[in-house]
């Protein structure tokens, strides 16, 4: 347990720090959203009808950005071959540094959703849905993502690859996340049912992740 | 004859030379029996002579998800039981399942466009097979970035077993969500919904259709076989060169190490 905290522990404290490119994410994120307006025209009706679907797209790439950075570096200076070794089980070894980066790199975005939410004309209801069901979903993202970054690692040169692995993968968040956000703020349909679908898709993708990942680690270090 | 007597490549092609033959013979027999079969079924009440693409995209959709299937199979082979061919069966399954998947999502767009009027809609039965198709890609470009086939088969074998999650979403995804696609009509509880005039064809090309698979994958696996023979006599020739030219003078020495590589 205490080793398992001390790596959640590291882990957040290199991504937060300098060169660590956690906050980096939420850079990407915000630009992203501000492409939008350029790019369908400044109409504000529009875009608060837009916004939870823009709002989503820019989480799911901003977390597909920081995703090779969840065992690239480990694996650059060794330490990845120190945590596999070690008596800690990989699957939990793998769970942990996950949590630690969705703690450093899902949080802040879902922070800076309302702020984004203001940039989009959406109102204070829309941007809770928004927020809410990000907070749901995000772990499905980082939790599967982590799957193509044990499988990058293991490619040398696969950081390209591993977008066109992962983004398959989480196409079913991207639907239940925007559906419920949608149902909450126009939809005669209820918020609880694609809610509840989505919260189905982390805590599967909780238990699926880690032991894929730490399978394909396993297997492309030898 | 157990599946771990199939281990030798050696005796494994042995076999399939002899299955082979017969297995492409009953292909193009029932092949036929099951084209003639479906132009001489009636025409549908509504929806005429159209409904015969039925005996063709409903047979392509069915295998697009048994090769899946049968990949994940292998990938268990692969990874659980250390079986020597499975990694070929996965990497050969790959192409023809992804073939399958779009002459499937092909027939289907010429299918819908007399019937719905739209070759394309954004359907969850649709969505969720063009997903099936992109993780077809998507595997066969992990297959060719990695360069050593058994690295490349263990970190396949993961994605394949992850991307087996899909194939229960495209099953139910009429059922669970009710849009455009029709229901489902064949494979359903209480029986088949579906008139024996075209259940009967469907289900004849749905077996010839497996066999075809059955045949296509047995020679890709043949091949696969030989290609790395091909690869392991090039990687022999090549360090033998490597060596006998590392024995000449001491100049040649950084040539030779350069191609050994």
């Amino acid at each position: 347990m205490t080793a398992l905290s001390a790596l959640i522990r590291r882990d957040i404290r290199i991504a937060l720090r300098v060169g660590g490119g956690a906050l980096i994410g939420v850079l990407f994120f915000l630009t992203v959203v501000v492409l939008m307006p350029f790019a369908v025209g400044p109409d504000l009706a529009l875009l608060s009808r837009l916004g939870p679907a823009i709002l989503w797209l820019g989480a799911l790439l901003a977390s597909l950005l920081t995703l090779d950075r969840l065992f690239m570096s480990d694996h650059e200076d060794g330490s990845l071959d120190l945590i596999a070794m070690s008596r800690t089980p990989l699957e939990l070894a793998c769970a942990a540094k996950a949590l630690a980066h969705w703690l450093a790199a899902g949080l802040p975005l879902i922070v800076a959703t309302p702020v984004l939410g203001l940039l989009l004309n959406l109102d204070m209801v829309a941007t809770g849905a928004v927020a809410l069901t990000l907070l749901a979903g995000t772990p499905a993202l980082t939790f599967t993502g982590m799957i193509g970054a044990a499988l990058a690692v293991t490619l040398h040169r696969g950081g390209l690859l591993m977008a066109v692995l992962v983004l398959p993968l989480s196409i079913p968040v991207l639907i239940f996340g925007v559906a419920a956000s949608q149902a909450a703020i126009t939809g005669p349909s209820s918020f609880g049912a694609p809610f509840s679908i989505l919260c189905a898709l982390s805590l599967v993708s909780l238990v699926i992740g880690p032991f894929a990942a730490a399978a394909s680690l396993k297997h492309g270090l030898d | 004859m157990t599946l771990i007597d199939l281990a030798n490549p050696t005796r494994f092609l042995a076999l399939s030379a002899r299955v082979l033959p017969w297995l492409a013979a009953a292909t193009i027999i029932l092949l036929t029996i099951g084209l003639y079969q479906s132009a001489l079924a009636p025409d549908d009440y509504q929806q005429g002579a159209t409904v015969k693409i039925m005996f063709i995209h409903v047979p392509n959709a069915w295998l697009s998800m048994f090769v899946w299937g049968v990949m994940s199979v292998a990938s268990l082979g692969t990874l659980v039981w250390r079986h020597p061919l499975a990694d070929v069966a996965a990497k050969a399954a790959a192409p023809i399942g992804a073939s399958f998947t779009f002459l499937a999502l092909l027939t289907g767009s010429l299918w819908g466009r007399p019937m719905w009027g739209t070759y394309w809609e954004w359907d969850a039965r649709l969505t969720s097979v063009l997903i099936l198709f992109l993780m077809y890609l998507g595997l066969m470009a992990l297959w060719r970035a990695v360069e050593d086939p058994s690295r490349a088969a263990r970190a396949a074998a993961v994605l394949t077993l992850v991307g087996a999650l899909n194939l229960p979403i495209i099953k139910f995804s009429v059922d669970w969500w009710n849009t455009l696609h029709q229901p489902a009509s064949v494979m359903r509880m209480g029986g088949s919904t579906l008139d024996k005039a075209f259940l009967i064809p469907l289900l004849v090309m749905a077996v010839a259709f497996t066999l075809l698979f059955v045949t296509l994958h047995l020679a890709a696996m043949r091949n696969e076989i030989l290609r790395r023979r091909v690869r392991s006599l090039q990687m022999m020739q090549a360090s033998r060169v490597a060596f006998s030219s590392e024995m000449g003078t001491g100049s040649r020495q950084e040539n030779a190490s350069t191609g050994a590589a």
